[in-house]
């Protein structure tokens, strides 16, 4: 397109970024809403050598992007949440075995089938929670396009950086360059042994493409420093702390956020995917009448930036969470801020896409002067 | 420019939705403006009540979605039941003249329009009725000029149905020409 603007969806939008990262490989299982994604995958990478394949269902889909990952090759899927939940196994398994992939979760309204068509953001803390046994995990949104691609670049980019699946947390229906951060590999050589849960003094693990010049084991079971199984206290405690601490101890480098008129923001509005549009026209309508209304938009939710919650609330009067669910982002708020009683939850839960109006109606009650 | 925001409306498979992707595209695209398309559906592939929504402005678009509509295009009874109250007082309301009948309470300017029938007799192919509605739009609104349109229809339409889309669009651009400003 010769003056590169596109008016395209959102999920097609997270392909093309995709494609741009890098990715070679896709497996999946279509659903709505996010079928898109795959129908552009299915089109688009086997002209760029790339690989598609279209699963049985999403726990396959999931166990083959871990495949092909593991073979060097930076590979994703796409679902919604009933197919996220079919996930969680394989999720666990990319969590301990340290595999980086992206898995895309366009959100519907549920539990179970729910509401194919409609919006809602409630598989928040299934994207933290949603894998038995203690970890850490990384998931990202947007609210628009052109941030919708940057995010999914830098999903990619975290998960080599950390070795780590990261969760894109979609629920949109629709500058510069941007970097593209590579594989860390081996420099172990052919003939050399090569130890795949060695971490380097930066606590990283470069990876050898799997079938490649190194043997080595993968499992989910708890592992020594060669990929075999070890139930030895030490290296279960040592492995344990390790997957938590590698995204822990970098929450400031992953932490995406956006903040529009923060400086002298007396109520903060605190907002992440599709509903932080509502609370931005709602902030500027309010604005241009000379109230003090601010935004923070988390483009990061997990690992949950506390500290930039905190400093970033510290002088609102009140806190307001914008969410399309019964409170998963508000209960991680109130645990940041001091002062948690004036953190109020603004949401919607019918399907429907919060509007600013609902927004000035909650306020207007929450400060005490009626709709 | 005013920001306009539209509501297509009609039955799932009418191609609603598709209309209001090539106009967005062609404010994007060919005029420089900005432009945010929504839509909604029900859970099933054909049928059912099926709306397009869209935002066209040349100031920057937050929120994306139309409560109220300038512009409110009705191709169902039961569309044009369930979206009328969506109209903004003095707005534009387009209907379908033989797939609807207004009613007289409504407080916008109606124009009821022979798409179904131009599309199903002159034309000849009644799937180009989204497109046909859509020459009357923009003929009546003036929103983008008709070439950019023409242009999206191009790249968006395949080849087999092209002549034909172009064909609805014409008619539908001069069916709504006498009902312009």
């Amino acid at each position: 397109m010769k003056n590169k603007t596109a008016f395209i969806q959102g999920n097609e939008v997270c392909a093309r970024a995709a494609i741009y990262a890098g990715v070679g490989f896709f497996a999946g299982y279509p659903i709505t809403p996010s079928t898109e994604i795959a129908e552009f995958m299915a089109r688009e990478l086997p002209k760029r050598q790339g690989t598609f394949i279209q699963m049985e269902d999403e726990i396959s889909s999931l166990c083959a992007v871990i495949g092909a990952s593991l073979t060097g090759c930076k590979a994703m899927t796409a679902t919604s949440g009933p197919g996220f939940s079919l996930m969680q196994e394989a999720l666990g398994y990319a969590v301990m075995a340290e595999i980086p992939c992206v898995i895309v979760d366009v959100q519907r309204g549920g539990p179970s089938t729910g509401l194919p068509t409609h919006v809602m953001q409630g598989d928040v803390c299934q994207a933290r929670w949603g894998i038995h046994g203690d970890h850490a995990i990384v998931a990202m949104t947007a609210s628009g396009n052109q941030e919708l691609f940057k995010i999914t670049v830098d999903a990619f980019n975290i998960a080599e950086t950390y070795r780590t699946p990261v969760i894109l947390l979609l629920d949109i229906p629709s500058e510069g360059e941007i970097e593209v951060v590579e594989r860390l590999r081996t420099a172990v050589k052919q003939g050399v042994d090569f130890h795949p849960y060695l971490p380097r003094e930066d606590g990283r693990l470069p990876m050898s493409d799997f079938g490649g010049v190194h043997r080595y084991n993968v499992t989910g079971l708890f592992h020594d420093m060669w990929g075999f199984p070890s139930d030895d206290p030490q290296v279960v405690h040592g492995l344990l702390r390790h997957l938590a601490d590698k995204i822990n101890n970098n929450v400031d480098n992953i932490a995406r956020f956006k903040e529009y008129y923060l400086d002298d923001a007396d109520l903060v509005l605190v907002s992440y995917g599709s509903s932080a549009r509502s609370a931005l026209h709602l902030v500027e309508s309010r604005r241009r009448r000379g109230e003090k209304y601010g935004l923070l938009e988390l483009q990061t939710l997990w690992p949950f930036p506390h500290s930039i919650v905190r400093e970033k609330c510290a002088n609102a009067r009140y806190v307001a969470v914008v969410e399309m669910n019964l409170g998963q982002i508000t209960k991680e708020v109130k645990e940041a801020v001091d002062r948690p009683e004036r953190v109020y939850l603004l949401n919607r839960i019918d399907g429907v896409y919060i509007t600013p109006t609902d927004i000035r109606n909650m306020l207007r009650v929450i400060q005490g002067r009626g709709v | 420019m005013a920001r306009t925001r539209f509501i297509f409306s009609g039955a799932g498979g009418q191609g609603v939705i598709t209309a209001a992707v090539i106009l967005g595209e062609a404010a994007a695209l060919h005029e420089g403006l900005n432009a945010v398309q929504a839509q909604s559906y029900g859970p099933e592939a054909r049928g059912g009540a099926s709306r397009a929504e869209l935002i066209i402005s040349d100031d920057v678009i937050n929120f994306p979605r139309v409560n109220n509509a300038n512009v409110l295009v009705c191709l169902t009874q039961e569309a044009y039941n369930r979206y009328y109250p969506h109209i903004r007082p003095g707005g534009l309301l387009v209907t379908d003249s033989k797939l609807v009948t207004p009613l007289s309470k409504v407080d916008a300017r109606q124009v009821p329009l022979p798409l179904f029938k131009t599309a199903m007799e002159t034309v000849g192919e009644p799937v180009t009725l989204n497109i046909c509605m859509l020459g009357a739009v923009v003929a009546i609104t003036g929103i983008v000029k008709n070439g950019s349109v023409e242009k999206v229809i191009e790249t968006r339409i395949p080849g087999e149905f092209l002549e034909v889309n172009r064909k609805a669009f014409s008619l539908g651009y001069e069916l709504g020409l006498p009902h312009a400003g």
